[in-house]
């Protein structure tokens, strides 16, 4: 695993010599996320977000099961058990706005880390087992958070799961019986909200060994990096303990301010406030919006309106189902992404047309996402399903052409030349002598 | 016998034919196969709805006090339900549309019972992810075709509550009910 000059544990004192040699933890968490990990010296600030989602885990998890202790998933009593966390749960305000806020933080992170694989080509070779894993997680994370949603059992929780669960009776025959294999019953009830609440309990365990896996396979070739020029010798990396701890710590530091921020002063901005409301079967609100981070595939959703027909004689597939298969289709087509972009150039810093498009893309989603909150209507519905298709046309079209008829820049020879190169022109504008000392960074211990 | 075989298995590697043992490995997998999957049946099924949801409950609905061109929701299920008594121009403008050009295509005659086809009653759940659409209450949206209009994505529905535009493939659906007495219909 790794590189051949990673350093190798050396036990400092007895005690934890004696547990290495029974159970070698401390030997794996070393070369883990330790002075044994060397990691490329010029990672910039995007990656920390990997770490960041890690913790995001974490803060969902202990606040999870604390909200566990107090909430009941029970139709009649669930909606009064969630304001019972507010108003007289000791602190239950605070873990229920630490939840609620941590998932929206969770995915705010997880897009970035996303959005930064897809610009530095860390999809390709040879890490796409870790894209693949990646895409697993976010799939887990997105079914974890839309159950989590449902069990305060408000307006949006019941109707979202109505509208949720209703994708699945698109599918041809088996659809309805499918549906109602997942809600027990015919609509949203007691069978629903109990199991949700036991799956929304058991997914993050999932997501946790994912995670496991993911890092796993990050390991065997190591961390890509801003040049996306593969590491060549012990000068291109630094040990993960202390360069990377500090800098990552760093970041947190950032991401908890503003995580606080949100918690303490704006707890119900990126929330809807018909979730205040407790569940009526009876009354459909006006309109329904999943939460901010299913918006794109919302937009994407509702962008069928006519079915597909041949020649307006009998329809092929119905708009329903067409709309649900567009929308799973987003994300499946990513996991095809280390094999639709055939660059052999990693790092969009050296790719000018694939930048242009990247940059596009962010766009494109970010119109996707706000058409998702947007009422059924025109103009919306024509945007977004102009941006549905150049969405898929980015990944099918634009990405295999740009792979194919793309001049890269010339790359740096190595990461350390890039570097040093970097630091000598910088040098150079504030005549400074002496930056970009050529000797390898040693760690501090 | 078998024991002999396993004293040398790289040697044998080469060999043609099925060995012993491999058909004691196979079929003994396959048993382990087979017990296995019908062992996750169970574990499957009972996701399914629970007897007690599935029992079918039906419901008394008395419709002495619906006037021409009003309509009332209830609930069969658990599921929510429009009653909606029409009117003659209703029903007019409901059987004027050509049956070839819709989407779902059935007459009016085939949605309600005879001698009452002013009683449409269906389920009061969008065909497209099953929002409440609007149209039974006074005063609210019915769509561009007089009927039903589902705010959640657009659908709408006509006067026999077919659907004409919008992602919703099917028309909504019509329960199965009787009519115990003229003012009494009994859903289910
Ligand atoms: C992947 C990590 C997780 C995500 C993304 C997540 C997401 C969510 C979301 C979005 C809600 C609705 C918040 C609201 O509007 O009130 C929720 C509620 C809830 N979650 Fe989680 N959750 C996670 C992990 C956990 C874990 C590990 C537990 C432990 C049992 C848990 C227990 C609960 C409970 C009891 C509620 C209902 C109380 C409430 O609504 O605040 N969650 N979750
Ligand atoms: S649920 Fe009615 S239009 Fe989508």
């Amino acid at each position: 695993m790794s590189f051949p000059w990673a350093k190798h544990y050396e036990p400092k004192n007895p005690a934890m010599r004696w547990i290495d040699e029974r159970l070698p933890l401390p030997r794996l968490v070393y070369s883990a996320v330790g002075a044994g990990y060397p990691v490329p010296r010029n990672l910039n600030y995007f990656w920390n977000f990997g770490v960041l989602a890690g913790v995001a885990l974490v803060v969902q998890i202990i606040t999870g099961v604390i909200l566990a202790m107090h909430y009941t998933a029970n139709i009649d009593t669930a909606f009064n058990s969630v304001e019972a966390i507010m108003r007289d749960v000791n602190s239950g305000w605070l873990m229920r706005y630490a939840h609620a806020n941590g998932a929206s933080f969770f995915f705010i992170v997880v897009y970035i880390h996303i959005f930064r694989g897809l610009f530095y080509g860390s999809y390709k070779a040879p890490r796409e087992m870790i894209w693949l894993l990646g895409l697993v997680i976010f799939l887990l994370m997105m079914a974890t958070a839309f159950m989590g949603y449902v069990l305060p059992w408000g307006q949006m929780s019941f109707w979202g799961a109505q509208v949720i669960t209703g994708f699945f009776s698109a599918i041809p025959v088996v659809g309805e019986p499918i549906r109602q294999w997942l809600l027990g019953g015919f609509v949203p009830d007691q069978a629903t909200l109990n199991r949700f609440f036991s799956l929304h309990y058991l997914l993050p365990f999932v997501i946790a060994g994912t995670i496991i896996l993911h890092i796993w396979a990050l390991h065997i070739p190591g961390s890509n990096n801003p040049t996306g020029v593969s590491v060549k010798g012990p000068q291109d990396t630094v040990p993960f303990h202390p360069y990377y701890t500090a800098k990552d710590g760093f970041g947190l530091g950032v991401f908890l301010i503003l995580f606080s921020f949100m918690v303490f002063f704006l707890p119900n901005a990126l929330g809807h406030a018909d979730n205040y409301i407790a569940a009526n079967p009876l009354s459909t609100p006006a309109h329904i919006v999943p939460e901010w981070y299913f918006w794109p595939f919302y937009a994407i959703l509702r962008a069928f309106t006519v079915d597909l027909s041949f020649f307006g004689l009998f329809t092929i597939v119905e708009a329903k189902l067409l709309g649900v298969i567009a929308m799973f289709a987003s994300i499946l087509i990513l996991f095809f992404l280390p094999w639709l972009d055939n660059s052999p150039v990693r790092s969009g810093n050296y790719r000018p047309k694939f930048k242009i498009a990247f940059i596009i893309l962010v766009l494109d989603v970010l119109v996707l996402g706000f058409c998702g909150q947007m009422p059924a209507e025109e103009p919306w519905v024509m945007l977004s399903q102009l941006a549905a298709a150049y969405y898929f046309a980015h990944f099918l079209i634009v990405l295999p052409l740009i792979s194919h008829f793309e001049k890269p820049l010339p790359l740096p020879g190595s990461i350390t030349e890039a570097v040093l190169n970097k630091h000598r022109i910088k040098g150079e504008r504030d005549a400074l002598p002496g930056m970009g000392s050529a000797t390898q960074p040693q760690p501090a211990e | 016998m078998a024991t002999v075989e396993q004293a040398d298995p790289v040697l044998k590697e080469d060999g043609e034919g099925v060995r012993r043992r491999d058909f004691i490995n196979i079929a003994a997998l396959g048993v382990a196969g087979v017990g296995a999957t019908i062992a996750v049946i169970p574990l499957v099924n009972q996701m399914n709805p629970s007897a007690d949801v599935r029992a079918l409950s039906s419901v008394d609905i008395d419709i002495s006090s619906i006037q021409p061109g009003q309509a009332i929701k209830s609930t069969w299920r658990k599921q929510p339900i429009f009653v909606r008594n029409l009117t003659p121009k209703e029903i007019a403008e409901a059987n004027a549309v050509n049956v070839s050009t819709l989407r779902d295509p059935q007459t009016l005659a085939e949605r309600t019972e005879e001698g009452h086809e002013n009683w449409l009653i269906t389920l009061a759940v969008c065909t497209h992810l099953g929002c409440i659409p609007l149209g039974a209450g006074e005063g609210e949206n019915k769509g561009a075709f007089g009927g039903y209009f589902c705010p959640c994505h657009g659908s709408s529905y006509d006067t026999a509550a077919r659907i004409r535009q919008g992602p919703a493939p099917r028309n909504l659906e019509v329960p199965p009910y009787t009519f115990t007495s003229d003012t009494v219909v009994q859903i289910g």
